[in-house]
């Protein structure tokens, strides 16, 4: 691909070069924290992922230990809560708003930003051979909108009507109406703010991933000598960018409802003894809009868990992934499936029936790239010489959890089945499966593996094999028994079970998953541990611990500003040439020409020797 | 005090895991296998993925089926025969490819662990293979997709023009019942005309709202259409009812609906269920507020006889309370909003 390009690029990179050496003591403060380096944001944004992950993972337990002991009172909580707590009991409403910023934090804050700003920063210019992103100003703003809009969610916690309620869909009319639930009041807003910071974040890290990929690629790395980490990364920014204003506009519109009496989304409402002027808005308008990113959403949670695993897989099996193109094809397929399938989350909200035959045709098409992934990992163990390092053991379990979730899927999509499913615990049990865990599995795997490169030290094995081993089993335990809750039709986000007899035999039940939410929350603080203690003490790196063939491992053990101190290496072969017949060793990393390695060559590589 | 103690407790204990995270460090520094390629843990691990498999997927299975009288709702009318059969025939094609792709990913990962003397078997792609397991998930989903969208069609085609009608109104946090009375046309209803007294908004210069009854308990009978007219006054509620695999969104400002035909009568499903106190309950499924756990309506299924006459001892709402009336009178100027408002009000109640 465009030779023109790499010229192009090296000489940006000259200029770039004598410019390092004026700013290599730079102050703490733009070393640090206002940074434009990559790595040093790549690294803010796990952190502040990771400190967002414990608050998100603290507020589940508070409402599980709601769920699983209703009839225990929580006085104890109340020095934390304060009036959350009526006469011992959590309220409802307070309930509502957990499971509310559960979802939103999960979602967006850990999933989307802690994931893709961390790997996509950190990994794709060290992956293509660039010395920085496209543009580290406008990749140095992305962090601070992200942080800004943290700093706002965060705030929203504290307010006396609570932060947003409505669920992390935020539905209207409930979420317009601060009369129906008192979150939608100003905790509301600050949601609705917070996110359009975080859409402008998102939408300054995507642009500059995709220009990065597309401009800064070193010589040789051609789009089909990607790793499968920048190909995923690269799509979910693609989908980021499309997606991502569309919720913009539907919060938008939503706030004009809230604040400026217009009625895109309210109609004939009578609420709190009033009846409200609005008409002629529609409450299903606001699905569509939402949804329309909402989709696209899962699988920008998940496909940088796709690239992450394929890379991990394909080192510790020492073996080439299974099927390169099929693997790029079938992230291809995922991303452009995603935006016309979003209308199953609403096969029975009420919109023609016609529509919901349409979608349920297209949502099923989605699961066959899903299962073409599936199959080619596990053709890539096949006959492999796998090494269980902690990424590789998160790698499996990633696999694993993605088969067990993806597959209630093909369930939930077919709208007739829906119609029993829709808005029950199955939907909870699907979803945490197959986007919460697998991307965390994901997220964790990556952690594990690209450590050494981030911080030049290795994280604790057996720590690792630890926290592996607990959070596995754990989240097996919490959401394949919530499968059995929800084909008795239990609908997700109820405080208590017990008003219904159709709900009440699942008190074990109920109380089995909660204590089992529990132990692995918990288990993450070995992981917090582990990370942190490592920073300063763990087993120093070597240059290529995981003896890998991708760029990132050419650079020194702790890269500095430009990530290679000499030239940029030049790629002449495609990532994955692990246990190639005849080689010396068992991978042959990116840079290595040809003619380094006749022994090994293929037929058809022989002339590009 | 406690508290204090506790805290002791778990910082003592933080101590000593810390302690013993040390000296297993120091341990395999000294034993040299910290910087060994790969160490015992392998073998460890590769054998915990089986021991994985096996345990876990015998108490996923044993919980299964445990579970399963509890979990499995009895169906009660004539689509949710459908639905369930369907439900449990997809749980069949996807309960095999779940077995076999976790048995070979967690066989694999054992089998072929780490070995100082083999190679792993350089394998980039077989296109073949890529192409029939491309294909066969595409055939098995399109047959899933046609017989999911021939019962969906069914399901959703407009109601028998005999269908016994019901109206469930959703409000913050209860439900409302209507029926249509004598004329089996229900009167209009708006929202503007909501008070204490009449909940639904029901317009009495529709001389149609005149014979319509309001109820605390839906009655329907057994093996006849029913259809559900939807609507909610405030926020998204969402009618539900498990045994009869029936759900909608209630929508302020969008009427829905659905329609079905019950099976089996309370009295059927109380000696079924072996429950002689069974009711069929209508849950909310959508996030609508402080109250939403608890929105819960009865619902009873008659013998068509009985229904009848259930029916005929309900007097209409205006009956019962004829000051209403009265007020519609003093003032019927509501209609003033312009005739294309009513019009359409109308067309959405005809829907
Ligand atoms: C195998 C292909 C898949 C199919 C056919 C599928 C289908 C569905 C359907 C129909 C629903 C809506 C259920 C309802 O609300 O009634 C749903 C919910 C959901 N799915 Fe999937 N899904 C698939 C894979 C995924 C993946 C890969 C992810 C994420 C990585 C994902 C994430 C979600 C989430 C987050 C929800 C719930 C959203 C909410 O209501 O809060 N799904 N899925
Ligand atoms: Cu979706």
């Amino acid at each position: 691909m465009a030779s023109t390009d790499i010229s192009l690029t090296h000489d940006v990179h000259h200029a770039h070069d004598d410019h390092d050496h004026d700013h290599h003591d730079q102050h703490f403060i733009f070393k640090y924290i206002f940074s434009q380096d990559h790595k040093v944001i790549a690294k803010q944004f796990l952190i502040t992922g990771i400190i967002w992950a414990f608050i998100g993972g603290a507020l589940s337990t508070i409402f599980r230990l709601q769920l699983g002991w209703p009839q225990a009172t929580y006085d104890w909580l109340e020095p934390i809560l304060g009036k959350w707590i009526e006469g011992g009991k959590l309220s409802p409403e307070f309930f509502l708003s957990l499971v509310t910023m559960h979802g939103t934090i999960m979602v967006f804050f850990v999933l989307t930003a802690g994931l893709s700003g961390t790997f996509s920063n950190f990994l794709i210019p060290l992956q293509i051979g660039a010395r920085d992103m496209a543009s580290g100003f406008l990749n140095m703003l992305s962090y601070w909108f992200f942080f800004l809009s943290s700093v706002i969610m965060f705030l929203s916690l504290f307010l006396e009507t609570g932060p947003a309620s409505a669920g992390w869909t935020i539905y209207p009319p409930l979420s317009a109406l601060p009369q129906a639930i008192p979150g939608s009041g100003t905790g509301m807003t600050m949601w609705i703010v917070s996110m359009a910071f975080f859409i402008v974040s998102s939408l300054l890290g995507s642009v500059n991933y995709i220009t990065t990929v597309i401009n800064l690629r070193t010589k040789g790395m051609s789009m089909t000598k990607l790793p499968l980490t920048i190909w995923a990364f690269f799509l979910t920014a693609v989908l980021g960018v499309l997606s991502f204003p569309v919720l913009f506009s539907c919060v938008l519109l939503l706030l004009f409802d809230r604040s400026f009496g217009t009625s895109f989304y309210l109609s004939e409402i009578y609420v709190a003894g009033e009846a409200l002027s609005n008409v002629g808005g529609s409450p299903i308008l606001f699905q569509h809009l939402f949804w329309f990113l909402g989709h696209p959403e899962v699988y920008i949670v998940i496909l940088p868990g796709f690239g992450i695993v394929s890379e991990i897989i394909a080192t510790n099996a020492r073996k080439p992934i299974f099927g390169y193109r099929a693997m790029i094809g079938s992230m291809l397929g995922i991303s452009l499936l995603s935006f016309i399938v979003w209308a199953h989350h609403m096969f029975v909200s009420g919109m023609n029936p016609f529509l919901g035959s349409v979608f349920m045709f297209l949502t099923l098409i989605i699961a066959v790239p899903s299962a073409v992934k599936v199959f080619n990992w596990l053709a890539t163990l096949w006959r492999g010489n796998i090494v269980f390092t902690v990424p590789m053991l998160f790698s499996i379990g990633f696999v694993s959890l993605f088969i067990s979730g993806g597959l209630t899927g093909i369930i939930l999509g077919n709208s007739t089945l829906d119609i029993q499913f829709h808005n029950t615990y199955f939907v909870v049990a699907h979803f945490h499966l197959v986007m919460a865990s697998s991307a965390f599995f994901g997220l964790f795997a990556g952690v594990y593996h690209w450590y050494p490169k981030m911080f030049g030290r290795m994280m604790d094995d057996k720590l690792g094999y630890i926290h592996f081993w607990l959070t596995f089993i754990g989240v097996y335990m919490v959401f394949m028994p919530m499968h059995y809750v929800g084909i008795a039709g239990f609908p997700r986000r109820y405080y208590s079970w017990t008003s219904f007899e159709l709900f009440s035999k699942f008190a074990d039940l109920n109380m089995y998953i909660s204590l089992a939410a529990v132990i692995a929350w918990l288990a993450q603080f070995i992981f917090a541990f582990n990370f942190f203690y490592s920073m300063f003490r763990g087993r120093r790196a070597t240059q290529n611990p995981w003896r890998s063939t991708t760029l990132e491992w050419t650079t020194p053990v702790n890269p500095g500003h430009g990530n290679w101190p000499g030239a940029i290496p030049t790629v002449y072969r495609w990532p994955y040439d692990y246990s190639k017949p005849g080689a010396a060793d068992d991978f042959i990393p990116q840079h290595i020409p040809y003619s380094e390695t006749a022994s090994s060559n293929l037929p058809h590589e022989k002339d590009l020797a | 005090m406690i508290t204090l103690a506790i805290l002791f407790t778990l910082a003592l204990l933080g101590v000593i895991l810390y302690l013993i995270f040390r000296i297993q460090i120091l341990g395999s520094v000294y034993r040299g296998t910290y910087n060994k390629r790969v160490s015992t843990s392998n073998k460890v691990n590769a054998t915990l993925f089986v021991v994985f498999l096996i345990v876990g997927g015998g108490a996923f299975f044993w919980s299964f089926q445990d579970a399963k009288p509890e979990m499995t709702v009895p169906v009660a009318s004539v689509h949710g025969a459908w639905v369930n059969d369907m439900f449990w025939l997809t749980m069949a094609v996807i309960g095999i490819v779940f077995v076999i792709t976790q048995v070979l990913l967690f066989y694999y990962s054992y089998k072929y662990q780490f070995r100082e003397d083999k190679t792993a078997y350089y394998y980039p792609h077989n296109n073949k293979l890529e192409i029939i397991w491309t294909i066969i998930p595409a055939i098995v989903m399109a047959m899933l997709v046609f017989s999911g969208w021939k019962a969906w069609t069914k399901i959703t085609n407009p109601a028998p023009a005999d269908a016994v009608v019901v109206e469930i109104t959703g409000k913050q946090f209860n439900w409302l019942f209507r029926y249509p009375g004598k004329d089996n046309a229900l009167g209009l209803a708006k929202h503007t005309l909501i008070d204490a007294s009449n909940e639904i908004g029901i317009d009495f210069n529709d001389k149609k709202a005149h014979d319509d009854i309001i109820v605390n308990e839906i009655h329907i009978p057994k093996g006849r259409p029913v259809l559900f007219r939807i609507r909610s006054r405030d926020v998204i509620h969402d009618v539900y009812q498990p045994n009869f695999r029936v759900q909608m969104h209630a929508v302020p400002g969008m009427p829905t609906k659905f329609w079905f035909v019950p099976t089996k009568t309370t009295a059927e499903m109380a000696e079924e269920t072996g429950n002689p106190d069974f009711k069929y309950e209508l849950v909310c499924s959508q996030i609508c507020g402080r109250g939403h756990f608890a929105m819960r309506g009865t619902l009873v299924v008659d013998e068509p006889e009985d229904y009848e006459a259930w029916l005929a001892k309900e007097q209409p709402f205006l009956e019962k309370n004829p000051d209403l009336l009265a007020k519609f009178k003093n003032a019927p100027v509501q209609v003033v909003t312009a005739g294309n408002e009513k019009g359409k009000i109308e067309e959405k109640a005809a829907l």
